[in-house]
Protein backbone atom coordinates (compact mmCIF):
# COMPACT_ATOMS: atom_id res chain seq x y z
CA UNK A 1 0.00 0.00 0.00
CA UNK A 2 1.26 3.78 -1.05
CA UNK A 3 -0.03 6.74 1.76
CA UNK A 4 -0.60 9.13 -0.78
CA UNK A 5 -1.67 12.67 0.70
CA UNK A 6 -4.09 14.69 -1.67
CA UNK A 7 -4.06 18.56 -0.41
CA UNK A 8 -6.75 20.82 -1.83
CA UNK A 9 -6.70 23.88 -3.28
CA UNK A 10 -8.09 25.67 0.20
CA UNK A 11 -5.64 23.55 2.28
CA UNK A 12 -7.43 21.05 3.13
CA UNK A 13 -5.60 17.60 3.43
CA UNK A 14 -6.81 14.11 3.01
CA UNK A 15 -4.53 11.16 3.54
CA UNK A 16 -5.06 7.54 2.08
CA UNK A 17 -3.62 4.36 1.34
CA UNK A 18 -3.65 3.45 -2.37
CA UNK A 19 -2.97 0.23 -4.04
CA UNK A 20 -0.10 -0.09 -6.23
CA UNK A 21 -1.46 -0.87 -9.87
CA UNK A 22 -4.42 1.88 -9.40
CA UNK A 23 -3.45 5.11 -10.64
CA UNK A 24 -2.71 8.39 -8.33
CA UNK A 25 -6.02 9.57 -10.09
CA UNK A 26 -7.99 7.19 -9.11
CA UNK A 27 -6.73 7.06 -6.16
CA UNK A 28 -8.81 10.51 -5.32
CA UNK A 29 -12.04 9.44 -7.70
CA UNK A 30 -12.69 6.37 -5.21
CA UNK A 31 -12.44 7.74 -2.30
CA UNK A 32 -14.30 10.94 -3.51
CA UNK A 33 -11.17 13.49 -2.82
CA UNK A 34 -12.88 16.83 -4.59
CA UNK A 35 -10.30 18.42 -6.85
CA UNK A 36 -9.51 15.86 -9.68
CA UNK A 37 -12.54 15.49 -11.85
CA UNK A 38 -10.83 12.93 -14.15
CA UNK A 39 -13.93 13.21 -16.97
CA UNK A 40 -11.76 11.09 -19.32
CA UNK A 41 -11.64 8.11 -16.99
CA UNK A 42 -7.87 7.87 -17.49
CA UNK A 43 -7.67 7.89 -21.22
CA UNK A 44 -5.06 10.95 -21.37
CA UNK A 45 -8.00 12.76 -23.05
CA UNK A 46 -9.14 15.78 -20.85
CA UNK A 47 -6.44 16.67 -18.66
CA UNK A 48 -8.72 17.35 -15.96
CA UNK A 49 -6.63 15.14 -13.04
CA UNK A 50 -4.21 18.03 -13.49
CA UNK A 51 -2.26 18.00 -9.92
CA UNK A 52 1.17 19.57 -8.63
CA UNK A 53 3.50 16.78 -7.65
CA UNK A 54 5.50 17.17 -4.61
CA UNK A 55 9.43 17.96 -5.30
CA UNK A 56 10.99 15.31 -3.40
CA UNK A 57 8.66 12.61 -5.69
CA UNK A 58 8.46 13.85 -8.77
CA UNK A 59 11.16 12.07 -10.58
CA UNK A 60 9.58 8.93 -9.01
CA UNK A 61 6.46 9.10 -10.86
CA UNK A 62 8.23 9.06 -14.09
CA UNK A 63 8.21 10.80 -16.83
CA UNK A 64 5.42 12.52 -18.41
CA UNK A 65 4.21 10.82 -22.39
CA UNK A 66 4.20 12.70 -25.22
CA UNK A 67 0.44 12.44 -25.18
CA UNK A 68 0.41 13.94 -21.91
CA UNK A 69 2.62 16.51 -22.06
CA UNK A 70 0.30 17.70 -24.91
CA UNK A 71 -2.55 17.89 -22.96
CA UNK A 72 -0.88 19.22 -20.02
CA UNK A 73 0.45 22.09 -22.32
CA UNK A 74 -3.41 23.45 -22.48
CA UNK A 75 -4.30 22.72 -18.65
CA UNK A 76 -4.14 25.97 -16.74
CA UNK A 77 -1.52 26.84 -14.38
CA UNK A 78 1.18 24.32 -15.48
CA UNK A 79 4.50 24.05 -13.82
CA UNK A 80 7.57 21.82 -14.07
CA UNK A 81 6.15 20.09 -11.16
CA UNK A 82 2.68 19.45 -12.95
CA UNK A 83 1.28 15.98 -13.98
CA UNK A 84 -1.72 13.99 -15.37
CA UNK A 85 -2.32 12.20 -12.17
CA UNK A 86 -4.29 9.35 -14.09
CA UNK A 87 -0.36 8.48 -15.95
CA UNK A 88 0.87 8.23 -12.54
CA UNK A 89 0.68 4.63 -11.49
CA UNK A 90 1.20 3.79 -7.54
CA UNK A 91 4.16 1.22 -6.49
CA UNK A 92 5.44 1.11 -2.89
CA UNK A 93 8.11 3.58 -4.32
CA UNK A 94 5.66 6.44 -3.75
CA UNK A 95 4.92 5.87 -0.19
CA UNK A 96 4.27 8.96 1.51
CA UNK A 97 3.59 10.54 -2.28
CA UNK A 98 2.10 14.50 -1.73
CA UNK A 99 0.00 16.03 -4.43
CA UNK A 100 -1.56 19.66 -4.74
CA UNK A 101 -4.49 19.88 -6.49
CA UNK A 102 -5.43 23.25 -8.82
CA UNK A 103 -8.08 25.70 -7.59
CA UNK A 104 -10.26 24.48 -10.17
CA UNK A 105 -9.69 21.38 -13.35
CA UNK A 106 -11.69 23.05 -15.57
CA UNK B 1 -35.23 25.30 -5.05
CA UNK B 2 -32.75 24.38 -2.48
CA UNK B 3 -34.06 22.13 0.35
CA UNK B 4 -30.80 20.62 2.12
CA UNK B 5 -33.68 17.75 3.63
CA UNK B 6 -35.48 16.23 0.29
CA UNK B 7 -35.26 13.21 -0.73
CA UNK B 8 -33.74 13.01 -3.95
CA UNK B 9 -34.45 9.92 -6.38
CA UNK B 10 -32.32 8.80 -8.69
CA UNK B 11 -33.43 6.67 -11.55
CA UNK B 12 -30.80 4.71 -13.48
CA UNK B 13 -26.95 4.30 -11.91
CA UNK B 14 -25.16 4.37 -15.07
CA UNK B 15 -22.17 7.59 -15.52
CA UNK B 16 -24.68 9.91 -14.92
CA UNK B 17 -26.94 8.77 -12.02
CA UNK B 18 -24.31 7.80 -10.19
CA UNK B 19 -21.99 10.52 -10.59
CA UNK B 20 -25.36 13.21 -9.06
CA UNK B 21 -25.53 11.01 -6.08
CA UNK B 22 -21.71 11.62 -5.85
CA UNK B 23 -22.06 15.32 -6.49
CA UNK B 24 -25.06 15.78 -4.18
CA UNK B 25 -23.30 14.89 -1.54
CA UNK B 26 -20.14 16.85 -2.35
CA UNK B 27 -22.20 20.01 -2.76
CA UNK B 28 -23.40 19.72 0.68
CA UNK B 29 -26.91 17.41 0.57
CA UNK B 30 -28.28 16.38 3.42
CA UNK B 31 -31.18 14.83 2.59
CA UNK B 32 -32.02 11.05 1.82
CA UNK B 33 -30.86 9.93 -1.97
CA UNK B 34 -32.08 6.66 -3.38
CA UNK B 35 -30.06 5.57 -6.64
CA UNK B 36 -31.94 3.09 -8.29
CA UNK B 37 -30.50 0.61 -11.44
CA UNK B 38 -30.90 -1.58 -13.22
CA UNK B 39 -28.07 -3.50 -13.40
CA UNK B 40 -26.53 -5.89 -10.65
CA UNK B 41 -23.52 -3.94 -9.82
CA UNK B 42 -22.54 -0.43 -8.90
CA UNK B 43 -22.30 2.57 -11.35
CA UNK B 44 -19.30 2.16 -13.92
CA UNK B 45 -17.63 3.49 -16.77
CA UNK B 46 -18.62 1.82 -19.80
CA UNK B 47 -16.02 3.21 -22.47
CA UNK B 48 -13.54 1.14 -21.17
CA UNK B 49 -15.47 -2.12 -21.89
CA UNK B 50 -14.93 -2.19 -25.50
CA UNK B 51 -11.33 -1.37 -24.83
CA UNK B 52 -9.13 -1.94 -22.11
CA UNK B 53 -11.37 -4.22 -19.82
CA UNK B 54 -12.19 -6.46 -23.25
CA UNK B 55 -8.28 -6.55 -23.50
CA UNK B 56 -7.97 -7.96 -20.54
CA UNK B 57 -6.02 -4.85 -19.53
CA UNK B 58 -8.54 -3.54 -16.51
CA UNK B 59 -10.80 -5.24 -13.90
CA UNK B 60 -14.44 -4.98 -12.22
CA UNK B 61 -12.83 -2.80 -9.40
CA UNK B 62 -11.17 -0.11 -11.88
CA UNK B 63 -14.10 0.18 -13.87
CA UNK B 64 -16.51 0.77 -10.94
CA UNK B 65 -17.09 5.03 -10.70
CA UNK B 66 -16.69 4.75 -6.58
CA UNK B 67 -15.82 1.11 -4.62
CA UNK B 68 -19.60 -0.22 -3.04
CA UNK B 69 -18.97 0.70 -0.15
CA UNK B 70 -19.16 4.47 -1.00
CA UNK B 71 -22.65 4.58 -1.64
CA UNK B 72 -23.60 3.67 2.08
CA UNK B 73 -20.60 5.26 3.61
CA UNK B 74 -22.61 8.51 2.24
CA UNK B 75 -26.42 7.65 2.99
CA UNK B 76 -26.96 6.45 -0.59
CA UNK B 77 -29.09 4.23 -1.07
CA UNK B 78 -28.70 2.18 -3.65
CA UNK B 79 -30.62 -0.44 -4.80
CA UNK B 80 -28.93 -3.04 -7.76
CA UNK B 81 -31.31 -5.22 -10.06
CA UNK B 82 -34.82 -2.28 -10.05
CA UNK B 83 -35.79 -0.49 -12.36
CA UNK B 84 -39.14 2.16 -12.04
CA UNK B 85 -41.78 1.11 -13.99
CA UNK B 86 -44.56 3.78 -13.57
CA UNK B 87 -43.68 7.59 -12.55
CA UNK B 88 -47.20 9.01 -10.52
CA UNK B 89 -46.15 12.77 -10.68
CA UNK B 90 -49.02 14.26 -8.63
CA UNK B 91 -48.07 12.12 -5.54
CA UNK B 92 -44.45 12.03 -6.28
CA UNK B 93 -44.12 8.43 -6.15
CA UNK B 94 -42.55 6.19 -8.10
CA UNK B 95 -43.26 2.25 -8.88
CA UNK B 96 -40.42 -0.49 -8.81
CA UNK B 97 -40.34 -3.47 -11.12
CA UNK B 98 -40.23 -5.06 -7.46
CA UNK B 99 -43.79 -4.13 -6.39
CA UNK B 100 -42.56 -1.55 -3.96
CA UNK B 101 -43.13 2.55 -4.40
CA UNK B 102 -40.75 4.76 -3.79
CA UNK B 103 -41.70 8.78 -2.56
CA UNK B 104 -39.64 11.42 -4.00
CA UNK B 105 -39.11 15.27 -3.20
CA UNK B 106 -37.00 15.51 -6.34
CA UNK B 107 -36.30 13.18 -8.85
CA UNK B 108 -33.45 12.75 -11.26
CA UNK B 109 -34.63 10.44 -14.69
CA UNK B 110 -31.05 8.70 -15.93
CA UNK B 111 -32.19 5.82 -17.57
CA UNK B 112 -29.61 5.92 -20.25
CA UNK B 113 -30.83 4.39 -23.84
CA UNK B 114 -30.80 0.89 -24.74
CA UNK B 115 -29.05 -0.96 -27.79
CA UNK B 116 -31.26 -0.84 -30.77
CA UNK B 117 -32.19 -4.43 -32.16
CA UNK B 118 -31.94 -5.51 -35.19
CA UNK B 119 -35.62 -6.47 -36.29
CA UNK B 120 -34.12 -9.71 -38.58
CA UNK B 121 -34.44 -13.59 -37.90
CA UNK B 122 -31.57 -15.25 -35.75
CA UNK B 123 -30.98 -12.11 -33.67
CA UNK B 124 -32.05 -13.96 -30.61
CA UNK B 125 -29.11 -16.80 -31.26
CA UNK B 126 -26.38 -17.42 -28.33
CA UNK B 127 -23.58 -15.72 -29.34
CA UNK B 128 -25.09 -12.56 -31.29
CA UNK B 129 -24.22 -10.16 -28.65
CA UNK B 130 -24.83 -5.86 -27.90
CA UNK B 131 -22.09 -4.22 -25.92
CA UNK B 132 -23.74 -1.93 -23.49
CA UNK B 133 -23.36 -3.48 -20.19
CA UNK B 134 -20.61 -5.00 -18.47
CA UNK B 135 -22.88 -8.51 -18.53
CA UNK B 136 -22.76 -8.04 -22.26
CA UNK B 137 -18.92 -7.48 -22.02
CA UNK B 138 -18.25 -10.68 -20.07
CA UNK B 139 -20.00 -12.45 -22.81
CA UNK B 140 -18.21 -10.83 -25.74
CA UNK B 141 -14.63 -11.36 -23.80
CA UNK B 142 -15.65 -15.38 -23.92
CA UNK B 143 -16.20 -15.21 -27.56
CA UNK B 144 -13.18 -13.44 -28.65
CA UNK B 145 -10.04 -15.04 -28.69
CA UNK B 146 -7.00 -16.41 -31.43
CA UNK B 147 -9.25 -18.38 -34.62
CA UNK B 148 -12.60 -17.20 -33.20
CA UNK B 149 -14.53 -15.22 -35.70
CA UNK B 150 -15.80 -11.89 -34.89
CA UNK B 151 -18.70 -10.42 -37.36
CA UNK B 152 -19.50 -6.68 -36.17
CA UNK B 153 -22.45 -5.38 -37.57
CA UNK B 154 -22.00 -2.00 -37.19
CA UNK B 155 -19.17 0.24 -38.39
CA UNK B 156 -19.49 3.22 -35.22
CA UNK B 157 -17.86 3.71 -32.33
CA UNK B 158 -18.76 0.73 -30.61
CA UNK B 159 -17.76 -1.75 -33.79
CA UNK B 160 -15.17 -0.39 -34.92
CA UNK B 161 -13.61 -0.84 -31.08
CA UNK B 162 -14.61 -4.22 -30.51
CA UNK B 163 -12.58 -4.43 -34.40
CA UNK B 164 -9.63 -3.16 -32.78
CA UNK B 165 -9.96 -4.82 -29.43
CA UNK B 166 -10.84 -7.97 -31.17
CA UNK B 167 -7.70 -8.28 -33.67
CA UNK B 168 -5.57 -7.48 -30.67
CA UNK B 169 -6.81 -10.48 -28.90
CA UNK B 170 -5.77 -12.61 -32.28
CA UNK B 171 -9.56 -12.95 -33.26
CA UNK B 172 -10.55 -12.65 -37.03
CA UNK B 173 -12.82 -9.66 -37.88
CA UNK B 174 -15.47 -8.33 -40.14
CA UNK B 175 -17.64 -5.56 -39.72
CA UNK B 176 -20.49 -5.24 -42.19
CA UNK B 177 -21.71 -1.43 -41.92
CA UNK B 178 -24.75 -0.21 -43.97
CA UNK B 179 -23.94 3.22 -44.85
CA UNK B 180 -21.15 3.61 -47.98
CA UNK B 181 -18.67 4.57 -45.17
CA UNK B 182 -17.92 3.68 -41.46
CA UNK B 183 -18.90 6.35 -38.60
CA UNK B 184 -21.38 8.05 -41.30
CA UNK B 185 -23.50 9.58 -38.42
CA UNK B 186 -20.28 10.81 -36.65
CA UNK B 187 -17.52 11.68 -38.97
CA UNK B 188 -16.86 13.12 -42.41
CA UNK B 189 -15.90 11.39 -45.33
CA UNK B 190 -12.14 12.36 -45.06
CA UNK B 191 -12.10 10.14 -41.11
CA UNK B 192 -14.38 7.59 -42.26
CA UNK B 193 -11.55 6.86 -45.17
CA UNK B 194 -8.68 7.03 -43.11
CA UNK B 195 -9.91 4.48 -40.30
CA UNK B 196 -11.19 1.86 -42.83
CA UNK B 197 -7.13 1.73 -43.99
CA UNK B 198 -6.02 2.14 -40.96
CA UNK B 199 -8.17 -1.18 -39.58
CA UNK B 200 -7.61 -2.96 -43.09
CA UNK B 201 -3.92 -2.48 -42.37
CA UNK B 202 -4.41 -4.31 -38.59
CA UNK B 203 -6.45 -6.81 -40.44
CA UNK B 204 -9.85 -6.35 -40.40
CA UNK B 205 -12.13 -7.41 -43.29
CA UNK B 206 -15.09 -4.32 -44.40
CA UNK B 207 -18.44 -4.98 -46.00
CA UNK B 208 -19.41 -1.29 -46.66
CA UNK B 209 -22.88 -0.68 -47.94
CA UNK B 210 -24.27 -3.81 -47.32
CA UNK B 211 -27.69 -5.07 -45.87
CA UNK B 212 -28.08 -7.96 -43.02
CA UNK B 213 -30.42 -9.43 -43.63
CA UNK B 214 -30.76 -12.38 -40.73
CA UNK B 215 -28.24 -15.15 -38.44
CA UNK B 216 -27.72 -18.12 -39.16
CA UNK B 217 -27.42 -20.93 -36.44
CA UNK B 218 -26.70 -24.31 -35.49
CA UNK B 219 -27.94 -25.66 -32.47
CA UNK B 220 -28.76 -22.73 -30.90
CA UNK B 221 -25.62 -20.68 -31.80
CA UNK B 222 -25.14 -18.42 -34.39
CA UNK B 223 -22.81 -19.45 -37.41
CA UNK B 224 -23.41 -16.96 -39.64
CA UNK B 225 -24.60 -13.24 -40.54
CA UNK B 226 -27.08 -13.33 -44.07
CA UNK B 227 -26.98 -10.70 -46.27
CA UNK B 228 -29.17 -9.15 -49.00
CA UNK B 229 -26.96 -10.14 -51.88
CA UNK B 230 -27.14 -13.49 -50.47
CA UNK B 231 -23.86 -14.53 -49.42
CA UNK B 232 -23.12 -15.74 -45.59
CA UNK B 233 -20.82 -14.27 -43.55
CA UNK B 234 -19.23 -16.95 -41.37
CA UNK B 235 -18.78 -16.72 -37.46
CA UNK B 236 -18.16 -17.76 -34.41
CA UNK B 237 -19.90 -14.84 -32.58
CA UNK B 238 -21.37 -11.56 -33.88
CA UNK B 239 -22.12 -8.27 -32.06
CA UNK B 240 -24.32 -5.48 -33.29
CA UNK B 241 -23.71 -1.90 -32.55
CA UNK B 242 -26.14 -0.11 -34.81
CA UNK B 243 -27.03 3.06 -32.13
CA UNK B 244 -29.21 3.73 -29.15
CA UNK B 245 -32.57 4.53 -28.32
CA UNK B 246 -33.29 6.34 -25.52
CA UNK B 247 -35.40 5.25 -22.87
CA UNK B 248 -37.99 7.65 -22.05
CA UNK B 249 -40.97 5.98 -22.44
CA UNK B 250 -41.50 6.38 -18.13
CA UNK B 251 -41.28 10.18 -18.46
CA UNK B 252 -43.79 10.56 -21.91
CA UNK B 253 -45.58 7.78 -20.22
CA UNK B 254 -46.26 10.32 -16.92
CA UNK B 255 -46.81 13.47 -19.14
CA UNK B 256 -43.38 14.79 -19.13
CA UNK B 257 -42.36 16.19 -22.52
CA UNK B 258 -40.43 14.23 -24.37
CA UNK B 259 -38.44 14.36 -28.23
CA UNK B 260 -36.91 11.13 -28.60
CA UNK B 261 -35.51 12.09 -24.92
CA UNK B 262 -36.28 13.64 -22.14
CA UNK B 263 -36.87 17.27 -23.03
CA UNK B 264 -34.47 19.59 -20.06
CA UNK B 265 -33.46 22.89 -19.98
CA UNK B 266 -29.63 24.13 -19.14
CA UNK B 267 -30.13 23.05 -15.35
CA UNK B 268 -31.03 19.60 -16.54
CA UNK B 269 -35.05 20.34 -15.33
CA UNK B 270 -37.53 18.57 -17.60
CA UNK B 271 -40.87 20.35 -17.74
CA UNK B 272 -42.02 19.41 -14.16
CA UNK B 273 -39.61 21.62 -11.57
CA UNK B 274 -39.41 18.52 -9.32
CA UNK B 275 -37.77 16.58 -12.01
CA UNK B 276 -34.62 16.69 -13.74
CA UNK B 277 -33.13 14.41 -16.34
CA UNK B 278 -29.80 13.85 -17.59
CA UNK B 279 -27.51 11.62 -19.73
CA UNK B 280 -27.93 9.38 -22.98
CA UNK B 281 -31.61 9.91 -21.68
CA UNK B 282 -31.78 13.69 -21.93
CA UNK B 283 -32.90 15.94 -25.11
CA UNK B 284 -30.96 19.33 -23.85
CA UNK B 285 -30.33 22.69 -25.33
CA UNK B 286 -26.65 23.32 -26.99
CA UNK B 287 -26.20 27.00 -26.77
CA UNK B 288 -23.12 26.74 -28.89
CA UNK B 289 -25.17 25.59 -31.88
CA UNK B 290 -28.40 27.51 -31.08
CA UNK B 291 -30.45 23.91 -30.51
CA UNK B 292 -31.81 21.18 -29.01
CA UNK B 293 -30.00 17.66 -29.05
CA UNK B 294 -29.18 14.04 -27.76
CA UNK B 295 -25.90 13.79 -26.46
CA UNK B 296 -24.58 10.05 -26.47
CA UNK B 297 -21.13 10.88 -24.40
CA UNK B 298 -19.79 10.46 -20.65
CA UNK B 299 -18.61 14.40 -20.60
CA UNK B 300 -22.40 15.13 -21.12
CA UNK B 301 -23.29 12.82 -18.43
CA UNK B 302 -20.72 14.25 -15.94
CA UNK B 303 -21.82 17.70 -17.35
CA UNK B 304 -25.61 17.27 -16.85
CA UNK B 305 -25.07 15.32 -13.59
CA UNK B 306 -23.49 18.96 -12.63
CA UNK B 307 -25.79 20.79 -13.79
CA UNK B 308 -29.11 19.21 -11.98
CA UNK B 309 -26.59 18.32 -8.56
CA UNK B 310 -26.08 22.59 -8.46
CA UNK B 311 -29.92 23.22 -8.99
CA UNK B 312 -31.12 20.61 -6.74
CA UNK B 313 -28.03 22.36 -4.25
CA UNK B 314 -28.83 25.79 -4.67
CA UNK B 315 -25.05 26.41 -6.29
CA UNK B 316 -24.69 28.18 -9.27
CA UNK B 317 -25.31 26.61 -12.75
CA UNK B 318 -21.85 25.50 -13.77
CA UNK B 319 -20.03 26.98 -16.71
CA UNK B 320 -21.12 25.53 -20.22
CA UNK B 321 -18.70 22.90 -21.53
CA UNK B 322 -18.01 22.08 -25.03
CA UNK B 323 -19.14 18.78 -25.94
CA UNK B 324 -16.81 16.53 -26.38
CA UNK B 325 -15.83 12.56 -26.80
CA UNK B 326 -12.87 10.61 -27.52
CA UNK B 327 -13.06 6.46 -28.77
CA UNK B 328 -9.14 4.37 -29.06
CA UNK B 329 -8.78 1.89 -31.52
CA UNK B 330 -4.56 0.33 -31.76
CA UNK B 331 -2.74 3.21 -31.20
CA UNK B 332 -4.89 6.06 -32.80
CA UNK B 333 -6.72 8.20 -30.14
CA UNK B 334 -9.55 10.22 -31.68
CA UNK B 335 -10.50 12.91 -29.89
CA UNK B 336 -13.45 14.87 -31.06
CA UNK B 337 -15.17 18.12 -29.96
CA UNK B 338 -18.25 19.83 -30.96
CA UNK B 339 -20.48 18.91 -33.78
CA UNK B 340 -20.33 20.05 -37.37
CA UNK B 341 -24.13 21.55 -37.49
CA UNK B 342 -24.29 23.86 -39.92
CA UNK B 343 -19.98 23.71 -41.25
CA UNK B 344 -20.01 24.83 -44.77
CA UNK B 345 -15.61 23.96 -45.16
CA UNK B 346 -13.73 21.49 -43.73
CA UNK B 347 -9.81 22.03 -43.06
CA UNK B 348 -7.38 19.62 -42.58
CA UNK B 349 -4.05 19.95 -40.60
CA UNK B 350 -1.78 17.60 -40.73
CA UNK B 351 -0.77 14.56 -43.28
CA UNK B 352 -3.18 11.29 -42.69
CA UNK B 353 -0.56 9.56 -43.90
CA UNK B 354 1.28 9.70 -40.58
CA UNK B 355 -1.92 9.14 -38.24
CA UNK B 356 -0.96 12.51 -36.53
CA UNK B 357 -3.60 15.37 -38.08
CA UNK B 358 -6.87 17.01 -37.53
CA UNK B 359 -10.29 17.95 -39.32
CA UNK B 360 -11.53 20.95 -38.46
CA UNK B 361 -15.33 21.65 -39.59
CA UNK B 362 -15.57 25.40 -40.00
CA UNK B 363 -18.86 27.87 -40.33
CA UNK B 364 -17.57 30.52 -42.02
CA UNK B 365 -13.99 31.41 -40.50
CA UNK B 366 -15.87 29.67 -36.98
CA UNK B 367 -14.70 26.19 -35.89
CA UNK B 368 -17.67 24.15 -34.83
CA UNK B 369 -16.14 20.91 -34.51
CA UNK B 370 -12.92 19.50 -35.04
CA UNK B 371 -11.78 15.28 -34.91
CA UNK B 372 -8.10 14.56 -34.07
CA UNK B 373 -6.32 11.65 -34.38
CA UNK B 374 -3.18 11.32 -32.27
CA UNK B 375 -3.28 15.62 -31.89
CA UNK B 376 -3.93 17.16 -28.89
CA UNK B 377 -3.29 20.24 -29.28
CA UNK B 378 -5.72 20.33 -32.08
CA UNK B 379 -8.29 18.84 -29.96
CA UNK B 380 -7.62 21.12 -27.06
CA UNK B 381 -7.28 24.94 -28.65
CA UNK B 382 -10.19 23.02 -30.90
CA UNK B 383 -12.43 23.12 -27.94
CA UNK B 384 -11.42 26.96 -27.04
CA UNK B 385 -12.13 27.81 -30.42
CA UNK B 386 -15.69 26.19 -30.88
CA UNK B 387 -16.58 27.26 -27.05
CA UNK B 388 -15.94 30.92 -27.25
CA UNK B 389 -16.46 31.10 -31.22
CA UNK B 390 -13.19 33.12 -31.93
CA UNK B 391 -12.89 33.51 -36.00
CA UNK B 392 -9.47 32.03 -37.25
CA UNK B 393 -8.00 32.18 -40.33
CA UNK B 394 -8.65 28.92 -42.29
CA UNK B 395 -5.05 29.16 -43.85
CA UNK B 396 -2.93 29.49 -41.13
CA UNK B 397 -5.33 26.59 -39.33
CA UNK B 398 -3.65 24.15 -42.31
CA UNK B 399 -0.16 25.75 -41.83
CA UNK B 400 1.29 22.86 -39.30
CA UNK B 401 4.21 24.81 -38.95
CA UNK B 402 2.05 27.27 -37.14
CA UNK B 403 1.28 26.42 -33.58
CA UNK B 404 -2.43 26.28 -32.36
CA UNK B 405 -1.33 28.64 -30.07
CA UNK B 406 -0.71 30.46 -32.52
CA UNK B 407 -3.49 29.94 -35.08
CA UNK B 408 -6.17 31.20 -32.14
CA UNK B 409 -4.18 34.28 -30.33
Amino acid sequence: MAKITYIEHDGTEHVIDVKPGLSVMEGAVKNNIPGIDADCGGACACATCHVYVDEAFLAKTGTRSAMEESMLDFAEGVEENSRLSCQIKVTDDLDGLVVRMPESQH
Amino acid sequence: MSDATAHVVILGAGHAGGTAAALLRQYGHEGPITLVGEEPIPPYQRPPLSKAWLKGEADADSLALKPLEFYAEHGIDFRPGVKAVQLKRSDRTVVLSDGSTLAYDVLIIATGARPIALPIPGADLAGVMFLRTAADAEQLKAAVGPGKRLAVVGGGYIGLEVAASGRALGAEVTVLEREPRLLARVACPELSTFFREYHEKHGVTFELGCSVTGFEGKDGRVTGVTLADGRTIACDAAVVGVGAAPNDEIAADAGLETARGVVVDLDARTSDPAVFAIGDVAHRPMPIYDRMFRMESVPNALEQAKQAAAAITGRPRPPGECPWQWSDQYDLKLQIAGYPFDADQIVVRGDPATAKFAVFHLKGNQVQAVEAINAPPEFMMGKQLIANRKPVDPARLADPTISMKEVAA
